[in-house]
């Protein structure tokens, strides 16, 4: 549990955050920006990437599944600017759903961070992030800083 | 491979009924599904001695304040229904789920007259205070629960609605099919017209474009009047098998299809197209079991628990083609009573409140059987589409006022 400072800027998320109970299967992932990577499960034998985890790669059925660290570069699929205050005291803040760089079947749900809401559009290139809470580490994304924005209008 | 019999048609929805609908009625949820009951069986020319059978969408001890209404062992019991087949859960083709089941219930031979109800008591619960968000909207952060399953991905990042997860779908319709606010807006111009000649409906005063476009923004690019309106009220229908039909005191209306199908991931952020969700599949398995084609539709009651949810099913069910909801629905000539294609004719669950689902099905027997009153549409109608949910969870089916 957090509650981030009145510190001037964009809004980074709800004023509140609520955070993941963590157990065996997702730990690892809800941890892993304590070193600054984005990991994901991969297969050991079809190499997909899998999200959410799951005990057993779901595409092909074989390989060991394990956390491997993947770029942070993402994607912008789609995203909305939440005003309504289901947790007051939020400012308005914008809820992406990214596509990772590595894989286009695999998005996160997450806040879209250091840029004006009005700013963000969908094929917006971004950037992994941390936000540390209590034991958790929540994936954010920014604007990346290179080219290759593939917006197309 | 010979098609296998569509089991479905051996069964009729002979009775529906309705509760008072309104806004905090401050009446128990077991009070008003008796109500809902009693008028459904009644209507059937029934009595409770002949039901055998109970369905129930989603059951007790689910959601948020308001939503699960009461289990059916509660209402069983205040029935004094004695009972050959009985059902209630929340998983499954979405709201319809329990009328699905209750079809194959009464095709298997399990059940005769099968009594199916939906209950909400969200605006009592709901109160003086604002819409909820799952998890509470909270608090000081002290003694908040923690979250697991799906919701861990959402809930976070302030996702906490399901007004959040499908503005994405809104947004992306934006970017792919140049979708329009202005447009969006017919889906609930439309059924607050419709609500006007709907006495029941919550809200019943004009809205306007400019209305709609100057209220606030929940979610972007929707904003309050593309969200339903919690109400209290409970809905229910008695199906029954389709030899009942000639002895029925009123039109029975005829099943004909049923959509049931899921094939896409089951989420609401890993669905394979972020344009549609799981109705594209539930409608491809409905249309997969009858001979009638989208133009046969007479008229369609369409899930609006959001308008986008609406704009989606129109689609997904070939009433319009793919991307082009948007210039189908503007201007709300051919979604009108007297359009092509009447559209949420009680007002939908944007005006006449969200009563989950039930509230279309009652509506498209009401239109079958020329039951509509001032808002009966211009056509009789001989074959309507019902279609509830959003994400994955979507269910949707033909009734015909005849049989197949």
């Amino acid at each position: 549990m957090t509650t981030p400072g009145a510190a001037a800027g964009p809004a980074r998320g709800p004023a509140v955050r609520l955070l993941p109970r963590l157990d065996d299967a997702n730990r690892f992932f809800w941890t892993s920006g304590e070193d600054g990577r984005l990991r994901f499960l991969r297969c050991g034998a079809c190499r997909r990437y899998v999200h959410p985890p799951v005990p057993r790669c779901p595409y092909c059925l074989e390989g060991p599944l394990v956390p491997e660290p993947v770029s942070g570069r993402a994607v912008v699929h789609s995203f909305t600017v939440n005003v309504q205050q289901w947790i007051p005291g939020s400012d308005p803040y914008v809820i992406g759903l990214v596509t990772i760089a590595e894989q286009d079947d695999v998005r996160l749900t997450t806040n879209l961070v250091d840029c004006a809401p009005e700013d963000v559009h969908i094929g917006m290139a971004v950037d992994v992030t941390f936000e540390h809470a209590d034991d958790v580490w929540l994936p954010l994304f920014r604007p990346a800083e290179r080219p290759g924005d593939r917006s197309a209008r | 491979m010979s098609r296998p019999e569509l089991l479905e048609r051996r069964s009729v929805i002979s009775g529906i009924g309705q509760s008072d609908v309104g806004r905090r009625l401050g009446r128990s949820d077991l009070d008003l599904t008796v109500d809902a009951c009693l008028a459904a069986i009644a209507d059937a020319g029934l009595t409770r001695d002949d039901i055998d059978g109970l369905a129930t969408f989603p059951g007790a001890g689910v959601g948020t304040a308001g939503f699960a209404g009461p289990s059916s062992p509660e209402v069983q019991d205040a029935l004094r229904l004695a009972l050959n087949w009985h059902d209630g859960g929340l998983e499954g083709p979405g709201q319809l789920r329990a009328v699905f089941a209750a079809c194959m219930a009464v095709a298997a031979g399990l059940a005769r007259h099968v009594l199916v109800y939906r209950t909400v008591t969200e605006s009592t619960a709901q109160g003086e205070g604002g819409r909820q968000g799952i998890g509470g909207g909270g608090g000081d952060g002290r003694g908040v629960p923690r979250f697991s399953g799906f919701l861990q991905w959402t809930i976070p990042y302030g996702a906490v609605s399901a007004v959040n997860w499908l503005a994405w779908i809104a947004q992306r319709r934006m970017y792919e099919y140049d979708l329009t606010r202005e447009q969006l807006a017919w889906i609930s111009l439309n059924g607050r017209r419709n609500a006007a000649r709907n006495p029941k409906a919550i809200y019943r005063e004009p809205l306007s474009l400019d209305d709609y476009l100057a209220v606030r923004m929940i979610s972007t690019p929707l904003c309050l009047y593309d969200c339903d309106a919690p109400c209290d009220g409970s809905t229910a229908v008695v199906v029954s098998h389709a030899d009942y039909a000639p002895d029925a005191p009123r039109p029975a209306c005829h099943v004909n299809a049923v959509g049931t199908a899921i094939r896409g991931r089951p989420s609401w952020d890993q669905f394979d197209d972020m344009t549609t969700f799981s109705a594209r599949d539930a409608a491809a398995s409905m249309w997969a079991r009858t001979e009638l084609r989208p133009s046969d539709v007479d008229v369609a009651e369409l899930y609006d628990g959001f308008s986008i949810l609406t704009m989606v099913w129109l689609e997904e069910l070939g009433l319009c083609a793919k991307g082009e909801s948007g210039p189908f629905v503007e201007g709300g000539a051919r979604i009108a009573l007297d359009g092509s294609l009447p559209l949420n004719t009680s007002g939908g669950q944007l005006s006449a409140g969200r009563l989950h689902g039930f509230g279309m099905l009652h509506e498209a027997c009401l239109q079958l059987r020329g039951e509509g009153g001032e808002r009966q549409v211009a056509r009789p109608p001989e074959v309507a589409a019902v279609a509830a949910g959003g994400g994955p969870i979507a269910g949707c089916m033909l009734l015909t006022r005849g049989p197949s």
